[in-house]
């Protein structure tokens, strides 16, 4: 970036020069490479001017958390090390957060439980942390196959959610997500979520800026919050007051805050439109009467089941893929809908949390029958046959 | 850092009240040799705070507060329980994030200040009772042991989980009867102070708030090994009165009458701690 006052081009600490998110996300000229999800994360961690990480091995999550302690040697990364725990991680990034770092670490399945109580505080004391999360089976017996059922549990946090259907979508998530999270108006988690292993663990091509080129950095001073790090007024008190009196204006407080950090997260929709060019994407006939409604892997098998159902049976269909999930992009579902009679979720988890939100956000807005189907858990993939097989059981077509 | 950080915007001193302002007023920041002895002067802790009266960890937390010898450029991190209850009413930087992760969130805070600043002494203090650091955060405190992160760690023990109405914790000392111990604890009191040795401490102290000179010192030198060599514990008796039914008048008392006992002082001053502390007394700071 040029410095107004001086003209000079301004660099990070890692010697990169500084560039604008829309030049960085959208400008810049890109070349393809072939690569795992995991290094789309390293390769967007080593573009993102980020100040501290800390890690804890748990598959399959593991890779990318080597993968920037690898970018911490090379100097792109200011802090990295090992933490004790999955709980004590995310509080060890608390602590680099309200020191003022652009935060960022990973996690997969149990490790996400794990850490949970650590989730609403973040979001609490609205600390901008980015937790990549690629998702894993987390109940007994012990699996490490992918199924998203944790990001169920995460809806409600209080920390925004967004979804990358592959590498790509990761890569350029990681970025948007920090520029997003660190909005004042914003300022919330943001929790990038992957399924593990089909995407952490397999190659393909991913369009790359030049990596000699890099967000500015984060300044802890705009934070809405104050910075912790005996630098920025105010600096006298805690900076949570405790509500833990019985009274109506500590009930108030605490309810209020609670509103606040929330909206915080519906804050964030004109951004997160912006960088993520749109909350959802749609494939398929825009005007089809049978709608996959989905997020991440699951949206890639439905575009495939759009594909086979047009080619072997003749049948419309669309995808509405959802890039959010908190902020939940209730405005877009509705109007991508509004022509569909059959509404298919299909999802890799047992309990169907997904169908959920999609029958919430749709009571009242849509005559359209919702079929929480096809559903998968515990590391089974889920064919786009299936999906067909699905639809035409349904319609009595066979 | 400027002092104007801590001063309260001008167009509020009409309405703040009294104590507040004196907090500001009457502190005794920008000297590092500050000590206890200023506190019948200065002020570190409103007067109306949320302890008991006659609590000793009242008493405990003014001497640390007299005592520190950068408080305007030092984070205290504390954890659930009535220490989190006070920390409202000092005048110093304080982050309270769970029960038990205290000594993580100051390793992250510690890290990245030290990077941010590399330049500028910033000292990170963990104060947590023996719930907190001793059974529910001990993974936590002795793996920052572990990982020589430089914080100094203070335990109020007053060797029960107070705050939640008196449960035995792995501080209570064996036989005890507690809530949660209605047969009296079934094992030994955990000797933090030796797992802190045992964990990588470069200084460790042992002893009742019964003497604020002691204190200060130990209080001293914790922070400036920590700043320069490693990680440092303080281990402090500061009994629940309450809880063991002694009235408010009482605690000094009980903590004499365990400066004999199970609280003897004790301190483990490693090699690269003395050089420090010789060092700090050479110039006159300790």
């Amino acid at each position: 970036m040029i410095n107004p006052l001086t003209t000079e081009v301004q660099y990070n600490k890692s010697g990169q020069k500084i560039v604008s998110p829309d030049y960085l996300l959208f400008e810049a000229p890109r070349e393809k490479f072939f690569m795992t999800g995991s290094e789309a994360v390293k390769e967007a961690v080593k573009r993102a001017s980020v100040d501290a990480s800390v890690s804890y091995p748990i598959t399959p999550q593991s890779e990318a958390a080597h993968l920037i302690g690898e970018l911490w040697v090379e100097g792109y990364v200011g802090v990295y090390f090992r933490g004790e725990s999955e709980f004590g991680v995310m509080s060890e990034v608390a602590g680099c957060a309200l020191a003022g770092a652009r935060t960022i670490t990973t996690t997969s399945g149990p490790g996400t439980l794990r850490a949970f109580e650590n989730f609403p505080m973040w979001a609490g004391t609205r600390i901008p942390v980015q937790l990549v999360l690629m998702a894993r089976g987390v109940n007994s017996p012990l699996s490490i196959q992918p199924d998203n059922l944790e990001v169920g549990f995460l809806l409600d946090t209080g920390c925004m959610i967004w979804y990358a259907e592959n590498a790509q979508d990761l890569f350029d998530m990681i970025l948007a997500g920090f520029v997003v999270a660190e909005k004042p108006a914003v300022h919330v988690p943001v929790i990038t979520v992957v399924d593990g292993f089909f995407v952490s663990h397999t190659r393909e091509a991913v369009m790359l800026p030049p990596d000699d080129i890099a967000l500015p950095p984060y300044d802890p001073k705009k934070a809405p919050m104050p910075v912790i790090d005996l630098e920025v007024p105010p600096g006298r008190f805690l900076r949570d007051p405790f509500v833990m009196k019985s009274n109506y204006i500590s009930y108030a407080t605490h309810a209020s805050w609670q509103f606040e950090v929330r909206a915080a997260i519906e804050r964030s929709r004109p951004y997160a439109k912006h960088y993520l060019r749109g909350l959802i994407e749609e494939f398929g006939n825009p005007d089809a009467d049978i709608v996959f409604v989905a997020a991440g892997t699951a949206a890639s098998q439905s575009k495939e089941a759009v594909r086979l159902l047009k080619d072997e049976h003749g049948i419309d269909a669309k995808v509405v893929k959802l890039k959010t999930i908190r902020p939940f992009p209730y405005e877009e579902l509705r109007s991508a809908v509004k022509n569909a009679k059959y509404i298919f979720v299909p999802e890799f988890n047992v309990v169907g949390w997904m169908e959920r939100e999609v029958r919430r956000y749709l009571y009242k807005h849509s005559d359209a029958e919702i079929i929480g189907a096809p559903r998968v858990a515990g590391g089974m993939t889920m064919p786009a046959e299936v999906i067909v097989e699905e639809v035409l059981d349904y319609l009595k077509v066979r | 850092m400027s002092f104007k950080v801590f001063q309260i915007n001008e167009e509020f001193l009409d309405v703040m009240p009294k104590e507040i302002v004196d907090l500001q007023e009457n502190a005794t920041w920008g000297n590092p040799k500050r000590g206890v002895m200023d506190l019948p002067f200065h002020k570190e802790l409103i007067e109306e705070h949320s302890l008991c009266a006659g609590c000793p960890e009242a008493a405990a937390l003014r001497y640390i507060m007299a005592s520190i010898p950068n408080p305007e450029d030092t984070v205290i991190v504390n954890s659930t329980g009535c220490t989190s209850l006070v920390f409202p009413h000092i005048a110093m930087h304080t982050v309270h994030s769970l029960f038990g992760n205290q000594n993580a969130v100051a390793s992250g805070i510690k890290r990245v200040l030290e990077y941010r600043y590399p330049d500028k002494v910033k000292d990170v203090i963990v104060l947590a009772g023996d719930g907190a650091t001793i059974d529910i955060g001990l993974d936590c405190t002795l793996q920052s042991f572990f990982r020589q992160e430089k914080i100094t760690t203070i335990c109020f023990d007053n060797e029960v989980y107070a705050n939640t109405g008196g449960q035995e914790s792995g501080a209570t000392p064996k036989g005890h009867v507690f809530k949660m111990a209605p047969k009296g604890k079934q094992f030994e009191k955990v000797p933090m102070w030796q797992l802190a040795i045992d964990s990588g401490c470069k200084y460790v102290a042992r002893l009742t708030v019964s003497s604020p000179k002691r204190v200060e010192s130990v209080i001293k030198k914790a922070v400036y090994v920590a700043r320069e060599v490693g990680p440092t514990y303080v281990h402090l008796y500061t009994p629940c009165i309450l809880e063991i039914g002694l009235n408010s008048d009482q605690g000094l008392e009980e903590m004499r009458s365990k400066d004999k006992e199970r609280f003897a002082f004790f301190e483990y001053i490693s090699p690269e701690a003395e050089e420090v502390i010789n060092r700090k007394k050479a110039e006159g700071l300790l």
